[in-house]
């Protein structure tokens, strides 16, 4: 199977009944596979928007009344998709959003994989806030992370972000397709209490629109009662503090990964399809000195993974940019931490990552 | 109860005095009553702009917007719950200049929702620019020397694009406009409903319309209804410039989406 139809399917198998899209290359099979599916499932719906503006717009009008929407697109569209994310995330709207990252900046390179929109999905919209972000590096893990991902944005009531990219979309694996997925909802909105009052963790209740709550839901600094008000600073510090820390107090709790010898000297961080050169190096070369920490989830970040290395003398960070999550990692770490960021549009060799190594042991 | 359908506790609203949006609130609200529609399944969405604060002081389920984006939110709230009533306000900026897009493309779908626009041919929550409704010479914080760009006809773009159901009524007549909500929320499809109206604040200080019944009384006096227009009008004949036109543009049954037995 296919990592986007992969992708498609997860999402059908955690239980989205609503997409929105436009087509942008390469993730246009997501939509088309969703097209042939949802029509076909009894209260479910695909349509295809005007533009990326419309779509994010959309899935939160769907997401508004209970269903579990999503869209998927690339890195132009996503550029349209940052004010509705914004709003999404003011209103605690739980929605999921596919990135099949592609070269950018602008156009780009349409067909060619890459990791340039890690920092847009974290701080693309305006304002200070929060979210969360999955990155699949197989075939397998963009079924089950597409699944999970509705599960993540009903839970904490935020756009939940599914980063692939070019190479694992269009990736074929065979995969395993589990008899059950699991499927959590929202906490429903408890009687007696205001929509915006959060009720466990920082996280308000849901009343889906049709429920009889009569909620007013705004993308202005809102009270409990989802009401604006729009110059008092107590209210919008209060507001903004706790969008931010519902995602980040459970950092912990969010983080899905795997490690790789722990007690090694080297140790790469990856995401997405660059897991897949390490783990020929660490795995299969099994090159002297190596260890890995694969981040399913990369933000929020788990920096408390970090240090779980009692050996480590350096952080080798391979990713499709310029060096956007090795500077995450530097700013919680001592030890040395070495970029191997590549842009063009090729993946990682097992040779430039085994030189890289080299080059720190015979610097070290 | 029309009284019902009002958020209560959100008084006092922010509009300024002499401002012809209460009015129309307060048409569409008795419109909804008439209609015997259920609070419970109804709801109002807009975008951002002096009319899109109306959904804040209606008791129902609401979702206030990004800035000309309502039709697209309402596209999808509609589509996962065909049974819902949905209604848009939104305004001359919001609909025509960011919103254009949306709007030509809900008319395309004919998706089920009722859109109510107030028309005041300026941005007025931002403190008078120029609108893609600002008539050819007058005057805005953004067009000091006049407007020299056409204006869009906003119901007769609705007309175009593919609307099941479009009028034109202003803040004066406000009977009729009432019973032109209640046709559009009775028709499947996009109905449109474009409400010319005044804003003494931003629009008639600037324009010689600084009394808000000064402007009233040019929309009473300068609206022409079309049917008799288009009775008496000579072949070829344009409407005067400073006049326009009111009354239904289009009542049809073109196919539809978002309406329960479809979905």
């Amino acid at each position: 199977m296919q990592g986007n139809i992969a992708c498609a399917e997860g999402a059908l198998a955690g239980g989205c009944t609503f997409f929105a899209g436009y087509p942008i290359t390469p993730s246009t099979e997501i939509a088309e596979h969703m097209a042939i599916k949802l029509p076909k499932q009894k209260g479910s719906c695909f349509i295809q928007m005007e533009d990326e503006l419309a779509s994010m717009a959309a899935i939160i009008g769907a997401a508004w009344t209970g269903a579990r929407s999503m869209t998927a697109t690339s890195g132009p569209g996503f550029s349209l998709m940052m004010e509705n994310i914004g709003y999404a995330v003011m209103t605690e709207t739980p929605c999921v959003i596919v990135n099949i990252q592609r070269g950018g900046p602008s156009t780009g390179q349409p067909t060619m994989p890459a990791q340039g929109d890690m920092m847009q999905v974290r701080f693309g919209s305006h304002g200070d806030y929060s979210i969360i972000a999955l990155c699949p590096s197989t075939v397998q893990e963009c079924f089950d992370l597409t699944a999970k991902a509705f599960n993540l944005a009903d839970h904490f009531r935020v756009p939940v972000f599914v980063m692939g990219d070019e190479v694992i979309g269009h990736m074929r694996e065979r995969i395993e397709i589990p008899d059950v997925v699991q499927v959590e909802r929202y906490r429903p909105l408890p009687q007696g209490v205001l929509p915006y009052t959060p009720v466990i963790d920082n996280i308000p209740g849901f009343a889906p629109f049709g429920t009889g709550r009569y909620t007013h839901v705004t993308g202005l600094t809102h009270d409990e009662r989802g009401y604006p008000d729009t110059t008092n600073p107590k209210r919008h510090e209060t507001l903004v503090r706790r969008l931010v820390d519902k995602i980040e107090s459970k950092r912990h709790d969010i983080a899905d990964y795997t490690m790789v010898n722990r007690e090694a000297e080297f140790i790469f961080i990856c995401y997405g399809a660059p897991v897949r050169t390490v783990q020929e190096v660490v795995d299969r070369r099994k090159i002297s000195g190596t260890g890995y920490l694969q981040l399913r989830i990369v933000w929020p970040f788990p920096e408390e993974l970090l240090g779980q290395f009692p050996n480590v003398k350096a952080f080798i960070v391979p990713e499709m940019n310029l060096g956007m999550i090795s500077r995450e990692i530097e700013r919680h770490v001592k030890v040395p931490v070495f970029s191997a960021g590549k842009v063009g549009g090729e993946l990682h060799t097992p040779k430039e990552l085994m030189k890289i190594v080299e080059r720190i042991r015979r610097g070290i | 109860m029309r009284e019902d359908w009002i958020r209560s506790d959100r008084l006092p609203h922010i509009y300024c005095a002499g401002c012809g949006n209460g009015t129309i609130i307060n048409c569409v609200l008795e419109a909804v009553d008439n209609c015997g529609i259920n609070r419970e399944e109804t709801v109002f969405l807009s975008g951002i702009g002096c009319s899109s604060r109306a959904p804040g002081y209606i008791y129902t389920d609401s979702l206030h917007t990004t800035h000309g984006r309502a039709l697209a939110f309402a596209t999808g709230v509609k589509m996962a719950r065909p049974d819902l009533n949905v209604v848009v306000f939104t305004g001359d900026g919001d609909l025509a200049a960011i919103g254009g897009n949306h709007f030509i493309h809900a008319c395309r779908r004919n998706i089920d929702i009722t859109v109510v626009c107030m028309n005041n041919h300026i941005y007025g929550m931002t403190g008078g620019q120029g609108s893609p409704t600002t008539p050819i010479v007058r005057t805005s914080t953004t067009t000091p020397y006049g407007a020299e760009e056409t204006p869009f006809d906003l119901a007769e773009l609705a007309v175009a694009a593919g609307a099941n159901y479009v009028a034109r009524w202003t803040s004066y007549h406000v009977k009729e406009l009432t019973k032109a909500v209640e046709t559009g929320l009775n028709t499947p499809g996009f109905a449109l409903i474009e409400v010319r109206c005044q804003c003494p604040t931003s629009y008639g200080r600037r324009n010689k319309y600084r009394d808000p019944v000064d402007y009233i009384a040019y929309l009473r006096t300068h609206a022409i209804l079309r049917d008799r227009w288009i009775r008496t009008a000579e072949p070829g004949e344009e409407v005067p410039s400073d006049s326009f036109l009111i009354g239904e543009f289009i009542r049809r049954s073109r196919s539809v989406m978002g309406v329960p037995h479809e979905a």
